[in-house]
Protein backbone atom coordinates (compact mmCIF):
# COMPACT_ATOMS: atom_id res chain seq x y z
CA UNK A 1 0.00 0.00 0.00
CA UNK A 2 3.39 2.35 0.95
CA UNK A 3 4.32 2.13 -2.80
CA UNK A 4 0.76 3.71 -3.95
CA UNK A 5 -0.12 6.05 -1.69
CA UNK A 6 3.22 7.78 -1.48
CA UNK A 7 2.63 9.50 -4.74
CA UNK A 8 -0.43 10.22 -3.98
CA UNK A 9 0.40 12.48 -1.68
CA UNK A 10 4.07 12.64 0.02
CA UNK A 11 6.09 12.54 -2.67
CA UNK A 12 3.62 14.08 -4.88
CA UNK A 13 5.48 13.96 -8.21
CA UNK A 14 4.02 18.12 -9.13
CA UNK A 15 3.72 19.75 -5.91
CA UNK A 16 6.93 17.85 -3.59
CA UNK A 17 9.32 17.07 -6.39
CA UNK A 18 8.47 19.36 -9.12
CA UNK A 19 8.94 16.79 -11.62
CA UNK A 20 7.25 16.94 -15.14
CA UNK A 21 6.91 21.10 -15.37
CA UNK A 22 6.36 21.11 -18.86
CA UNK A 23 2.77 19.99 -19.25
CA UNK A 24 1.81 20.95 -16.28
CA UNK A 25 2.61 24.63 -16.68
CA UNK A 26 1.65 24.08 -20.39
CA UNK A 27 -1.51 21.92 -20.83
CA UNK A 28 -3.27 23.47 -17.97
CA UNK A 29 -5.30 26.23 -19.50
CA UNK A 30 -8.51 24.16 -18.78
CA UNK A 31 -9.77 21.31 -16.61
CA UNK A 32 -10.35 19.29 -19.77
CA UNK A 33 -6.11 19.25 -21.24
CA UNK A 34 -4.95 18.59 -18.01
CA UNK A 35 -7.64 15.45 -17.31
CA UNK A 36 -6.71 14.24 -20.58
CA UNK A 37 -2.86 14.83 -19.69
CA UNK A 38 -3.19 12.85 -16.77
CA UNK A 39 -4.82 9.80 -18.73
CA UNK A 40 -1.72 9.50 -21.18
CA UNK A 41 1.27 10.15 -17.95
CA UNK A 42 -0.90 7.08 -16.15
CA UNK A 43 -0.89 5.03 -19.43
CA UNK A 44 2.69 6.00 -20.43
CA UNK A 45 3.82 5.47 -17.01
CA UNK A 46 2.35 2.34 -16.04
CA UNK A 47 3.16 0.39 -19.22
CA UNK A 48 6.88 1.64 -19.23
CA UNK A 49 7.65 1.15 -15.63
CA UNK A 50 6.16 -2.92 -16.28
CA UNK A 51 8.71 -3.48 -19.12
CA UNK A 52 11.11 -2.01 -17.00
CA UNK A 53 10.65 -3.73 -14.06
CA UNK A 54 10.49 -7.08 -16.38
CA UNK A 55 13.79 -6.15 -18.04
CA UNK A 56 15.99 -4.85 -15.14
CA UNK A 57 17.91 -7.98 -15.32
CA UNK A 58 18.67 -8.13 -19.07
CA UNK A 59 19.27 -3.97 -19.75
CA UNK A 60 23.43 -3.35 -19.68
CA UNK A 61 23.61 -0.61 -17.19
CA UNK A 62 25.80 1.54 -19.21
CA UNK A 63 22.83 1.92 -22.01
CA UNK A 64 20.18 1.65 -19.55
CA UNK A 65 18.54 5.59 -19.78
CA UNK A 66 18.77 5.22 -23.60
CA UNK A 67 16.74 1.80 -23.80
CA UNK A 68 13.93 3.61 -21.20
CA UNK A 69 14.36 6.59 -23.40
CA UNK A 70 13.12 4.13 -26.19
CA UNK A 71 10.76 1.65 -24.58
CA UNK A 72 8.79 5.34 -23.01
CA UNK A 73 9.04 6.98 -26.72
CA UNK A 74 6.99 3.86 -27.93
CA UNK A 75 4.18 3.88 -25.58
CA UNK A 76 4.16 7.56 -26.29
CA UNK A 77 3.79 6.88 -30.38
CA UNK A 78 1.02 4.51 -29.34
CA UNK A 79 -0.81 7.13 -27.26
CA UNK A 80 -0.39 10.08 -29.86
CA UNK A 81 -1.66 7.67 -32.22
CA UNK A 82 -5.20 7.28 -30.24
CA UNK A 83 -5.90 10.02 -29.32
CA UNK A 84 -4.99 11.88 -32.95
CA UNK A 85 -7.76 8.94 -34.13
CA UNK A 86 -10.43 8.95 -31.65
CA UNK A 87 -10.04 12.45 -29.80
CA UNK A 88 -8.88 15.18 -32.24
CA UNK A 89 -9.82 18.17 -30.59
CA UNK A 90 -7.88 16.86 -27.63
CA UNK A 91 -4.95 16.37 -29.51
CA UNK A 92 -4.96 19.68 -31.28
CA UNK A 93 -5.27 21.14 -27.86
CA UNK A 94 -1.85 19.48 -26.49
CA UNK A 95 0.05 20.04 -29.40
CA UNK A 96 3.88 19.67 -28.97
CA UNK A 97 2.88 18.17 -25.61
CA UNK A 98 1.95 15.08 -25.87
CA UNK A 99 5.14 13.86 -27.62
CA UNK A 100 6.86 15.89 -24.89
CA UNK A 101 5.83 12.84 -22.30
CA UNK A 102 8.72 11.17 -23.50
CA UNK A 103 11.09 13.68 -21.72
CA UNK A 104 8.61 14.36 -18.79
CA UNK A 105 11.46 13.73 -16.18
CA UNK A 106 8.40 12.02 -13.90
CA UNK A 107 8.38 8.89 -16.08
CA UNK A 108 11.87 8.74 -16.56
CA UNK A 109 12.57 9.37 -12.60
CA UNK A 110 10.24 6.67 -11.93
CA UNK A 111 11.78 3.75 -14.21
CA UNK A 112 15.17 5.02 -13.20
CA UNK A 113 14.60 5.42 -8.95
CA UNK A 114 12.04 2.56 -9.03
CA UNK A 115 10.80 -0.14 -11.59
CA UNK A 116 14.50 -0.48 -12.42
CA UNK A 117 14.81 -1.75 -9.01
CA UNK A 118 11.90 -3.71 -7.70
CA UNK A 119 9.96 -6.33 -8.66
CA UNK A 120 7.06 -5.91 -11.15
CA UNK A 121 3.34 -5.32 -8.99
CA UNK A 122 5.70 -3.06 -6.83
CA UNK A 123 6.86 -1.08 -9.19
CA UNK A 124 2.90 -1.45 -10.79
CA UNK A 125 1.20 0.58 -7.67
CA UNK A 126 4.40 3.29 -7.53
CA UNK A 127 3.47 4.19 -11.30
CA UNK A 128 -0.13 4.03 -10.48
CA UNK A 129 0.09 6.05 -7.54
CA UNK A 130 2.69 8.99 -8.95
CA UNK A 131 0.19 8.75 -12.03
CA UNK A 132 -2.54 9.49 -10.14
CA UNK A 133 -0.82 11.78 -8.06
CA UNK A 134 0.15 13.44 -11.10
CA UNK A 135 -3.73 13.59 -12.40
CA UNK A 136 -4.88 15.47 -9.55
CA UNK A 137 -2.38 17.72 -9.51
CA UNK A 138 -3.17 18.95 -12.79
CA UNK A 139 -6.63 18.90 -12.23
CA UNK A 140 -6.42 21.34 -9.41
CA UNK A 141 -3.67 23.65 -11.13
CA UNK A 142 -6.36 23.52 -14.40
CA UNK A 143 -9.62 24.25 -12.80
CA UNK A 144 -8.39 26.77 -10.87
CA UNK A 145 -6.81 28.65 -14.20
CA UNK A 146 -9.62 27.69 -16.17
CA UNK A 147 -12.65 29.32 -13.65
CA UNK A 148 -10.60 32.50 -12.87
CA UNK A 149 -9.29 33.04 -16.34
CA UNK A 150 -12.58 31.83 -18.49
CA UNK A 151 -15.67 31.35 -15.46
CA UNK A 152 -16.15 27.82 -16.04
CA UNK A 153 -14.59 24.24 -14.97
CA UNK A 154 -14.73 21.49 -17.22
CA UNK A 155 -16.78 23.68 -19.71
CA UNK A 156 -19.74 24.62 -16.94
CA UNK A 157 -20.14 27.96 -16.30
CA UNK A 158 -18.92 28.40 -12.53
CA UNK A 159 -18.85 31.98 -11.67
CA UNK A 160 -21.87 34.69 -12.71
CA UNK A 161 -21.34 36.52 -15.81
CA UNK A 162 -20.59 40.15 -13.94
CA UNK A 163 -17.46 38.75 -13.17
CA UNK A 164 -14.53 39.82 -15.40
CA UNK A 165 -12.34 37.13 -16.61
CA UNK A 166 -8.61 37.52 -15.74
CA UNK A 167 -7.33 36.35 -18.87
CA UNK A 168 -3.63 36.61 -17.10
CA UNK A 169 -4.91 33.16 -15.69
CA UNK A 170 -4.66 31.41 -19.01
CA UNK A 171 -1.91 32.79 -20.26
CA UNK A 172 1.98 31.20 -19.61
CA UNK A 173 2.74 33.92 -16.78
CA UNK A 174 -0.94 32.85 -15.08
CA UNK A 175 0.29 28.95 -15.02
CA UNK A 176 3.66 30.38 -13.21
CA UNK A 177 1.70 31.97 -10.58
CA UNK A 178 -0.98 29.57 -9.80
CA UNK A 179 1.66 26.37 -9.36
CA UNK A 180 4.26 29.06 -7.24
CA UNK A 181 1.00 29.60 -4.89
CA UNK A 182 -0.10 25.88 -4.88
CA UNK A 183 3.06 24.44 -3.87
CA UNK A 184 3.18 27.25 -1.22
CA UNK A 185 0.17 26.61 -0.03
CA UNK A 186 1.07 22.93 0.02
CA UNK A 187 4.74 23.71 2.45
CA UNK A 188 1.71 25.71 4.56
CA UNK A 189 -0.06 22.49 4.86
CA UNK A 190 2.75 20.41 5.64
CA UNK A 191 4.45 22.71 8.62
CA UNK A 192 1.37 21.98 10.55
CA UNK B 1 16.76 37.36 -45.11
CA UNK B 2 13.70 39.08 -43.74
CA UNK B 3 12.52 36.06 -43.03
CA UNK B 4 15.55 35.19 -40.82
CA UNK B 5 15.43 37.54 -38.53
CA UNK B 6 11.86 37.72 -37.83
CA UNK B 7 12.38 33.93 -36.71
CA UNK B 8 15.45 35.27 -34.85
CA UNK B 9 14.12 37.98 -33.43
CA UNK B 10 10.61 36.17 -32.21
CA UNK B 11 11.87 33.00 -31.27
CA UNK B 12 14.16 35.00 -28.45
CA UNK B 13 12.14 37.26 -27.39
CA UNK B 14 8.30 36.74 -28.23
CA UNK B 15 7.46 33.03 -28.35
CA UNK B 16 10.71 32.47 -25.68
CA UNK B 17 11.17 28.35 -25.33
CA UNK B 18 11.24 29.18 -21.94
CA UNK B 19 8.36 32.19 -20.87
CA UNK B 20 5.91 31.46 -23.93
CA UNK B 21 6.03 27.34 -24.37
CA UNK B 22 7.39 25.78 -20.52
CA UNK B 23 9.82 23.97 -22.30
CA UNK B 24 13.18 23.22 -20.29
CA UNK B 25 11.71 24.65 -16.74
CA UNK B 26 13.53 21.79 -15.01
CA UNK B 27 16.57 23.02 -15.66
CA UNK B 28 15.36 26.28 -15.96
CA UNK B 29 14.62 25.97 -12.02
CA UNK B 30 17.29 23.89 -11.30
CA UNK B 31 20.29 25.51 -12.41
CA UNK B 32 19.13 29.25 -12.39
CA UNK B 33 20.21 29.24 -8.70
CA UNK B 34 23.80 30.97 -9.81
CA UNK B 35 25.01 32.77 -12.67
CA UNK B 36 28.32 30.90 -13.79
CA UNK B 37 26.19 27.86 -13.68
CA UNK B 38 23.64 29.00 -15.77
CA UNK B 39 26.22 30.41 -18.53
CA UNK B 40 27.13 26.96 -18.73
CA UNK B 41 24.38 25.45 -18.92
CA UNK B 42 23.03 28.45 -21.54
CA UNK B 43 25.95 27.95 -23.92
CA UNK B 44 25.65 24.23 -23.65
CA UNK B 45 22.13 23.94 -24.41
CA UNK B 46 22.46 26.49 -27.17
CA UNK B 47 25.43 24.15 -28.78
CA UNK B 48 23.64 20.93 -28.74
CA UNK B 49 20.15 22.37 -30.10
CA UNK B 50 21.40 24.23 -32.87
CA UNK B 51 23.20 20.72 -34.21
CA UNK B 52 20.29 19.08 -32.91
CA UNK B 53 17.77 20.87 -34.75
CA UNK B 54 20.06 20.73 -37.74
CA UNK B 55 20.33 17.20 -37.84
CA UNK B 56 16.87 16.12 -37.06
CA UNK B 57 15.79 18.52 -40.15
CA UNK B 58 17.91 16.71 -42.50
CA UNK B 59 16.63 12.80 -40.75
CA UNK B 60 12.87 13.80 -41.12
CA UNK B 61 13.16 15.40 -44.75
CA UNK B 62 15.39 12.95 -46.22
CA UNK B 63 14.28 9.72 -44.32
CA UNK B 64 11.24 9.77 -42.59
CA UNK B 65 9.09 11.89 -45.30
CA UNK B 66 10.59 9.86 -48.33
CA UNK B 67 9.48 6.38 -46.96
CA UNK B 68 6.37 7.61 -45.20
CA UNK B 69 8.01 6.74 -41.44
CA UNK B 70 6.29 9.63 -39.67
CA UNK B 71 5.23 7.11 -37.05
CA UNK B 72 9.19 6.55 -36.13
CA UNK B 73 9.64 10.46 -35.60
CA UNK B 74 9.58 10.80 -31.83
CA UNK B 75 12.06 7.94 -31.50
CA UNK B 76 14.03 8.74 -33.88
CA UNK B 77 14.56 12.09 -32.64
CA UNK B 78 15.16 11.12 -29.12
CA UNK B 79 17.62 8.94 -30.49
CA UNK B 80 19.68 11.62 -32.44
CA UNK B 81 19.40 13.83 -29.13
CA UNK B 82 20.68 11.42 -26.77
CA UNK B 83 23.81 10.33 -29.11
CA UNK B 84 23.88 13.77 -29.96
CA UNK B 85 24.60 14.69 -26.39
CA UNK B 86 26.91 11.88 -25.76
CA UNK B 87 29.26 12.69 -28.79
CA UNK B 88 29.33 15.90 -28.38
CA UNK B 89 30.68 14.98 -24.59
CA UNK B 90 33.17 12.56 -25.85
CA UNK B 91 34.09 15.33 -28.64
CA UNK B 92 34.71 18.38 -26.30
CA UNK B 93 36.26 15.89 -23.59
CA UNK B 94 39.25 14.69 -26.28
CA UNK B 95 39.49 17.65 -27.87
CA UNK B 96 38.76 20.93 -25.40
CA UNK B 97 39.48 19.77 -21.80
CA UNK B 98 38.59 23.63 -20.60
CA UNK B 99 35.43 23.88 -22.58
CA UNK B 100 34.56 19.95 -21.23
CA UNK B 101 35.27 21.67 -17.46
CA UNK B 102 32.69 24.01 -17.83
CA UNK B 103 30.31 22.51 -19.49
CA UNK B 104 30.73 18.84 -18.69
CA UNK B 105 28.49 18.44 -15.70
CA UNK B 106 25.20 19.98 -17.73
CA UNK B 107 25.93 17.78 -21.31
CA UNK B 108 24.13 14.33 -20.08
CA UNK B 109 21.27 16.43 -18.23
CA UNK B 110 20.59 17.81 -21.67
CA UNK B 111 18.77 14.71 -23.07
CA UNK B 112 15.78 14.74 -21.18
CA UNK B 113 15.81 19.07 -21.91
CA UNK B 114 12.12 19.00 -22.86
CA UNK B 115 13.81 22.21 -24.99
CA UNK B 116 15.27 20.09 -27.17
CA UNK B 117 13.16 17.72 -28.01
CA UNK B 118 10.27 20.38 -28.09
CA UNK B 119 12.43 22.43 -30.49
CA UNK B 120 12.97 20.13 -33.16
CA UNK B 121 9.01 19.18 -33.15
CA UNK B 122 8.13 22.90 -33.80
CA UNK B 123 10.45 22.50 -36.66
CA UNK B 124 8.44 19.88 -38.20
CA UNK B 125 5.07 21.35 -37.10
CA UNK B 126 6.28 24.78 -38.72
CA UNK B 127 7.51 23.06 -41.41
CA UNK B 128 10.72 25.66 -41.47
CA UNK B 129 12.84 25.00 -44.08
CA UNK B 130 16.81 23.67 -44.04
CA UNK B 131 18.49 27.40 -43.16
CA UNK B 132 14.95 28.56 -41.01
CA UNK B 133 15.87 25.70 -38.87
CA UNK B 134 19.15 25.92 -38.58
CA UNK B 135 19.05 29.69 -37.38
CA UNK B 136 15.77 28.78 -35.05
CA UNK B 137 17.41 26.04 -33.29
CA UNK B 138 20.47 28.92 -32.42
CA UNK B 139 17.62 31.24 -31.81
CA UNK B 140 15.65 28.94 -29.63
CA UNK B 141 19.37 28.47 -27.76
CA UNK B 142 20.17 32.03 -27.23
CA UNK B 143 16.63 32.82 -25.91
CA UNK B 144 17.07 29.81 -23.44
CA UNK B 145 20.18 31.14 -21.91
CA UNK B 146 18.77 35.03 -22.08
CA UNK B 147 16.27 33.82 -19.78
CA UNK B 148 18.26 31.44 -17.58
CA UNK B 149 20.67 34.68 -17.12
CA UNK B 150 18.28 37.28 -16.10
CA UNK B 151 16.87 34.45 -13.32
CA UNK B 152 20.01 33.56 -12.45
CA UNK B 153 20.52 37.22 -11.34
CA UNK B 154 17.45 38.24 -9.90
CA UNK B 155 17.69 35.11 -7.57
CA UNK B 156 21.31 35.78 -6.45
CA UNK B 157 19.86 39.09 -5.51
CA UNK B 158 16.89 37.34 -3.63
CA UNK B 159 18.90 35.42 -1.41
CA UNK B 160 19.25 38.99 0.26
CA UNK B 161 15.62 39.27 0.74
CA UNK B 162 13.35 37.84 3.72
CA UNK B 163 10.77 35.67 1.83
CA UNK B 164 8.02 33.85 3.78
CA UNK B 165 9.16 31.22 5.23
CA UNK B 166 6.43 28.71 3.36
CA UNK B 167 7.46 30.73 0.08
CA UNK B 168 11.07 29.70 0.06
CA UNK B 169 12.58 27.54 -2.72
CA UNK B 170 10.28 26.76 -5.60
CA UNK B 171 7.50 29.06 -5.05
CA UNK B 172 9.32 32.36 -5.30
CA UNK B 173 11.02 31.21 -7.80
CA UNK B 174 7.62 29.91 -9.71
CA UNK B 175 6.50 33.42 -9.00
CA UNK B 176 9.53 35.36 -10.03
CA UNK B 177 9.00 32.89 -13.53
CA UNK B 178 5.49 33.88 -13.79
CA UNK B 179 6.23 38.28 -13.19
CA UNK B 180 9.23 37.50 -15.90
CA UNK B 181 6.78 35.68 -18.39
CA UNK B 182 4.72 38.84 -18.15
CA UNK B 183 7.66 41.29 -18.44
CA UNK B 184 7.94 39.47 -21.89
CA UNK B 185 4.48 39.78 -23.21
CA UNK B 186 5.31 42.81 -23.50
CA UNK B 187 7.20 42.37 -27.03
CA UNK B 188 4.32 40.90 -28.75
CA UNK B 189 3.60 43.98 -30.37
CA UNK B 190 7.31 44.45 -31.63
CA UNK B 191 7.25 42.91 -34.89
CA UNK B 192 3.67 44.40 -35.98
CA UNK B 193 4.96 47.56 -36.05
Amino acid sequence: MKEFTRGLWYEHPTFRQLLGMCPTLAVTTSAVNGLSMGAAVIFVLFFSSLIVSLMKNVVPAQVRIAVYTVIIAAFVTLVDIFFKAYIPDVSKNLGPYLPLIIVNCIILGRCEAFASKMPVIKSLKDALGMGLGFTWGLFLLSSIRELLGNRTILGYQILPAGYDPLIIMILPAGAFLTLGFLVALMNRIEQR
Amino acid sequence: MKELLVIFISTILINNLVLAYFLGICPFLGVSGKLASSFGMGMAVTFVMTLSTTICWLIYNLLLVPFNLYFLQYVVFILVIASLVQMVEMFVRKFSPMLYNALGIYLPLITTNCAILGAALFMVSRNYGFIESVVFGFSGGLGFSLVLLIMAGIREDLKFCDVPRVFRGAPITLITAGLLAMVFLAFTGLLNG
